[in-house]
């Protein structure tokens, strides 16, 4: 298997260098198919991989395949884990990063026009952005199959870096490359935690090999550490607290978020496999994939769970002011994400992946369509511009509405079953938080369905659109546009009915993840619905239900049937609406006091230590000293012999004197 | 095979001999002088390749070590070799040697000759300073290695050289007379400049801290470290590019390697005594100088700023070792600590070099170091932007680069001594990516600023060749560290050992 393994990474990153170097040679049909057929490889092998799993034939591979360094004892390998975890993993990285990739020979076809006229910096961009998703594809890879910490690191960042590259993709736009700044600023604020939690991993386990850390780990779960004078702290708390600054980082989690919603200045493709269905749920996956160490820390699970259901609530409530049609998937996006977190905060680890695997469907879905509505109307993306698009885009129309409902959590749809057993987990926590967390999340049904059909309704019903040039150019996207789409709700729809059993109730995940007895929600809940059937079946019971459809319902009314409610309501909170335009001002209390202050602090620094104090006063006052005392001392050598004479007298006498005296 | 050839040797004096031939060639046929001094600096290359191939790792004994009298009347000896800790920076002096002159090939017109034979003469000098084991040979190399920078300095140099140039001397030879000082005292006691003799040598605990502060001078300025770092900036701003270039990637290392080879060894209980002084010194480093660096106007004076904060590693990894061995808390991590410094030593070789060459790179087509007059640079130089965006997020330690493999190491190491320490440390993920992505940002991306960007033509094959090979040179050692480690382990492990061992 280890061929196959290394087959799945190594085909993305193969294709990727040949689009990023060659990208000219091989032109544009060249280096779509390299990096398609690479990206297409890995999916075909990670099916695979699934369907040996699933069969019960492949066993759980651990092995390292070049050891990176070895210092001090601790060995540091470039090596894979793949189980039931990574199993799932591989196939929604690779599933959907080969639907963006056929998308975006689409998406970038004319991108010639996003550049400015005699810039070179436009040169064989369609094949470097080619080469930008393999590679982050590969990244991702790397993460998802680590068995160790080092490499989890490595791909943690190699993600970064290539959502760098890619929301700053057109790199004369001020935007863009101000957004992709700070991206990567804020995730490695997440990565200065992630990398001292991974140093106190090596220190207390003395080994950063995924398996021999979990074996360990029961057995370090009562070692208090101090941090802060005499303090102490539960080793495992801290260790997972740290661990978690990461995933907030690249996760996008309060108070991290920020970099998230602008990371839209990149290409939709990016936003849709980068932004929506993967790199950010890597927080997620990190988390489940460490089960062992967080279930030995109820302070940090619920940490996860307050942090999950702050985001989930607050950031939905922006999406429903949103006028960009990026944004408000984006918003929705980081709701999710909180979503997936409130799951892992009740241990119910399984159900946050479950939930990240339908999300990762209905949202790279959600995020395409979006694209190719962008398509019809020229780049044009506000939604008030937008309406009635639905004649003219039958496909992206019918693919939204299935996304739509997959994501509010319609009954039988994905989401449905991936959000409902998240709800009920909450329901059945008794951790600390857990009752702020149920009410955050049931009220976000509601918030959720609002946003998704207010922005619905506005792009593709009613009158419209209401940009009236749109009209003439208005038209259904290319097949290679539409085929994605269509690749992709078929598992938003179905994808959760027919694995619910399995990784939700089944035993799945019972090697990957650790759920201790008295923490395990899902099993409680199990009690309760049986199994998907059971789910489905009492739908009409559930209060999620009723307030998804009260959420679509007003949609629809404010949005569709009396419009100028919505005016109505706006200027009657203006003020709620104004913290909500403003994103409770976030952007602007971070842009004064981290970026403002360290540059603050740098110049005082500088003026005040380096010129002043060190140069000033020490090095080139000592300068200055030297020079006055001999200029001062130059004033005796002055070339007159009867000041010599006199001087010599004087000296003589004094001399004397002195004799005399002792 | 060649264990008994005088390798070391050869790697000193062919460049010194090669750079006279080729001062006393002239100007008159400058190509002609131009390759032989490029044949030269590859030939020496070539010849240092067999330390590493026929490098024993499996000892921590110096090894192609070379010893004759030289005066005898104070039982000086011309005494060479090298261990697992000067290897490295051996191979990393001469591979750095051949891109400074392929760099400087046609930017500089101004007596090429003389440019080229003081870079040669340089190369054999820092070699020397790496393989002598006698400490007055030491110290003369390490006195000899200013002349040549002291004249590209200020022969070359910009239009402040002056100033810079009686800095830069005036610091470095401030602290080494002191070092100088500390070797003559232990040439009484030992009654011999072998230092390997001086690594055994009783020392009372005053005395070791008295020698301690005397090395402690010479190797801070050198490093530097802060508070005597302000000569850097200025002499980075003032040289020409080959002059930086030698500067970050060899000469900074001298002063860390001087405290793996003297302050370590000779003065361990003084060093044990005082390692709170140095970890403060480095984190402030780390710290403080990666905040002055977020707000220079001079690409430059920017680098030099954050090669300040990443050598604050390499002494932050050397000297946590004690508390690590203080804290009964772990087993292990000083050799990690060890390590990360090193290799951090040899990764910002790399880097430095690279990023004051992609600089040197933009000022000889437009002569201005300032940010402010560059700005969409990618729009007419698109692929330079490639290699100036990938050794930026190099210098920003990402993993993958070597940037990342030193830090990561000491990071996990400071762990061990203190949770703070490792904090501030790790900080560097944050505050290096903010200086080293906002000057890209400023500089390559965005629309074009101005008519001068407008024009700019985009690297030719020299510069492409130059900065491909170090960029391959960051990637492979940083997505395969392990030979780097390999040959420093036993040397360094031996190293943890000796100074584990009182000398009261």
């Amino acid at each position: 298997m280890e061929q196959i393994y290394l087959s799945i990474v190594l085909a993305p990153l193969i294709g990727a260098i040949f689009a990023g170097f060659f990208g000219g040679r091989i032109g544009r049909v060249g280096a779509h198919w390299v990096t398609s057929s690479g990206v297409g490889i890995s999916a075909v092998l990670s099916l695979y991989v699934l369907w040996q799993f699933v069969s019960g034939e492949a066993e759980v591979f651990n092995d390292s395949v070049y050891t990176w360094m070895v210092s001090d004892g601790l060995r540091m390998e470039v090596g894979f884990l793949v189980d039931q975890l990574t199993a799932v993993m591989l196939v929604v990285v690779t599933f959907v990063s080969f639907c963006v990739h056929i998308y975006t020979i689409g998406y970038m076809a004319d991108d010639e026009h996003n550049w400015p006229d005699e810039s070179l910096a436009g040169r064989n961009s369609y094949q470097r952005f080619f080469s930008y998703i393999s590679l982050f594809t590969f990244s991702m890879l790397m993460l998802v199959m680590s068995n160790n910490f080092m490499q989890l690191f490595f791909g943690w960042e190699a993600v970064g870096l290539v959502s760098y590259l890619l929301i700053g993709f057109w790199s004369v736009r001020d935007t863009a490359i101000f957004a992709n700044l700070k991206a990567f600023l804020v995730n490695r604020v997440g990565d200065f935690g992630f990398i001292l939690g991974i140093a106190a991993v090596a220190m207390y386990f003395d080994t950063i090999d995924y398996a021999e850390v979990f074996a360990k780990a029961p057995e370090l779960a009562n070692v208090q550490i101090n941090v802060w004078g005499d303090e102490s702290w539960s080793l495992m708390t801290v260790i997972c607290v740290f661990l978690f600054i990461g995933a907030m980082g690249k996760s996008a989690q309060v108070p991290l978020h920020v970099w998230l919603p602008d990371s839209m200045e990149g290409p939709t493709p990016i936003s849709a496999l980068i932004h929506a269905a993967t790199m950010v749920t890597a927080g997620v996956f990190m988390v489940a994939r460490m089960s062992p160490l967080y279930e030995f820390s109820e302070t940090a699970l619920t940490f996860v769970l307050v942090i999950g259901a702050t985001t989930a609530f607050f950031t939905g409530l922006i999406g429903i002011v949103q006028n960009d049609i990026k944004r408000v998937v984006a918003y929705s996006t980081l709701s999710q994400l909180g979503y997936m977190m409130v799951a892992l905060g009740v241990s119910a680890y399984a159900a946050g992946i479950f939930h990240l695997m339908t999300h990762a469907f209905f949202k790279a879905l959600l995020f395409l369509a979006a694209g190719s509505v962008i398509i019809g109307m020229h780049h044009d993306q506000d939604i008030r511009n937008m309406g009635g698009i639905k004649k003219y885009m039958p496909i992206t129309w019918i693919t939204s509405l299935l996304g739509s409902l997959a994501l509010i959590g319609f009954p039988g749809f994905s989401g449905y079953f991936s959000k409902d057993a998240i709800i009920d987990a909450v329901h059945h926590s008794t951790i600390a938080g857990s009752g702020y967390a149920y009410v955050a999340v049931l009220v976000g049904v509601f918030i959720t369905a609002l946003y998704s059909f207010r922005m619905f309704f506005l792009v593709f019903h009613g009158e419209g659109p209401r940009d009236e040039h749109a009209k003439d150019h208005l038209h259904e996207s290319p097949k290679v546009v539409t085929w994605p789409l269509i690749a992709l709700a078929i598992p938003s729809v179905f994808v959760g009915y027919f694995t619910v059993d399995a990784m939700l109730f089944g035993d799945w995940f019972k090697g990957a993840i650790y759920v201790l007895p008295e923490h395990n929600t899902i099993a409680a809940l199990e009690k309760v619905v049986h199994d998907g059937n059971g789910m489905l079946g009492h739908f009409y019971a559930s209060a999620p239900f009723y307030l998804a459809m009260a959420g679509l319902f007003v949609a629809w009314f404010i949005y569709m049937k009396k419009p100028p409610i919505a005016h109505d309501i706006k200027t009657r909170f203006n003020i709620v609406h104004t913290i909500l335009d403003k994103k409770y001002y976030f952007d602007e209390t971070y842009q004064a006091l981290f970026a403002g202050g360290s540059r603050g602090i740098g110049k005082l620094l500088w003026d005040a230590g380096d010129r002043g104090l060190i140069d000033g006063l020490i090095i080139n006052g000592s300068a200055k000293t030297v020079g006055r005392v001999a200029g001062w001392v130059r004033n005796v050598q002055t070339g007159y012999l009867f000041h010599y004479a006199v001087a010599m007298i004087l000296g003589l006498l004094l001399l004397l004197t002195w004799f005399v005296i002792v | 095979m060649f264990a008994d050839w005088p390798i070391l040797s050869l790697i000193i004096w062919l460049p010194i001999i090669g750079g006279i031939l080729v001062l006393a060639s002239g100007d008159n046929a400058a190509n002609a002088t131009r390759w032989t001094a490029l044949v030269i600096a590859i030939l020496t290359f070539v010849v240092s390749l067999p330390l590493y191939s026929s490098f024993d790792p499996t000892t921590s004994d110096m090894q192609f070590v070379e010893r004759a009298s030289w005066i005898p009347l104070f039982n000086i000896e011309y005494y060479l070799g090298v261990d697992g800790i000067s290897m490295p920076l051996i191979i990393l002096t001469t591979f750095i040697t051949v891109f400074v002159i392929i760099a400087g090939w046609e930017v500089i017109q101004y007596k090429p000759s003389h440019y080229m034979a003081a870079f040669l003469i340089m190369e054999g000098v820092m070699v020397g300073v790496f393989c002598a084991l006698d400490a007055m040979l030491f110290y003369v190399f390490w006195e000899a290695m200013l002349i040549p920078m002291f004249l590209i300095i200020g022969v070359w140099g910009g239009p402040n050289r002056v100033y810079a140039t009686i800095k830069f001397f005036l610091y470095t030879f401030f602290g080494s007379v002191f070092m100088l000082v500390a070797l003559i005292y232990m040439y009484f006691q030992s009654g011999s400049f072998d230092i390997l003799a001086f690594h055994d040598l009783k020392l009372g605990l005053n005395e070791q801290i008295l020698i301690f502060i005397a090395f402690l001078l010479a190797f801070a300025v050198k490093v530097p470290m802060w508070p005597v770092h302000t000569w850097l900036p200025d002499a980075h701003v003032e040289a020409p590019t080959g002059g930086s270039v030698i500067l970050a990637a060899i000469m900074l290392k001298i002063g860390g390697y001087g405290f793996l080879r003297f302050s370590l060894p000779i003065t361990p209980n003084a060093s044990n005594e005082l390692d709170w002084l140095i970890i403060l010194m480095s984190l402030i480093a780390v710290v403080y100088i990666g905040f002055v660096t977020l707000v220079q106007q001079d690409m430059k004076k920017l680098i030099a700023y954050s090669s300040i904060a990443h050598m604050g590693f390499v002494t932050l990894g050397f000297f946590i070792a004690f508390m690590i061995m203080n804290n009964s808390e772990t087993q292990g991590g000083a050799i990690l600590g060890l390590e990360g410094g090193m290799v951090q030593m040899v990764s910002h070789g790399f880097i430095s070099a690279a990023m004051f060459l992609c600089v040197g790179v933009l000022y000889d087509r437009m002569h201005s170091r300032q940010i402010n007059d560059y700005g969409g640079v990618i729009n007419t130089m698109p692929l330079f932007g490639a290699f100036m965006v990938f050794f930026a997020m190099a210098n920003a330690g990402l993993p993958g680069t070597s940037g990342f493999v030193g830090e990561f190491m000491v990071i996990l190491a400071s762990f061990r001594a203190d949770v703070w320490f490792a904090v501030l440390a790790a900080t560097t993920l944050i505050i290096s990516a903010a200086y080293t992505l906002w000057m890209v940002k400023r500089v390559v991306f965005g629309k074009v600023a101005n008519n001068n960007v407008a024009t700019l033509e985009d690297i030719n094959n020299r510069e492409f060749f130059v900065l491909g090979s170090l960029a391959l040179a960051v990637l492979v050692l940083g997505l395969w560290p392990a030979p780097l480690v390999e040959v420093m382990d036993v040397s360094i492990e031996n190293l943890l050992k000796h100074i584990a061992v009182s000398k009261l």
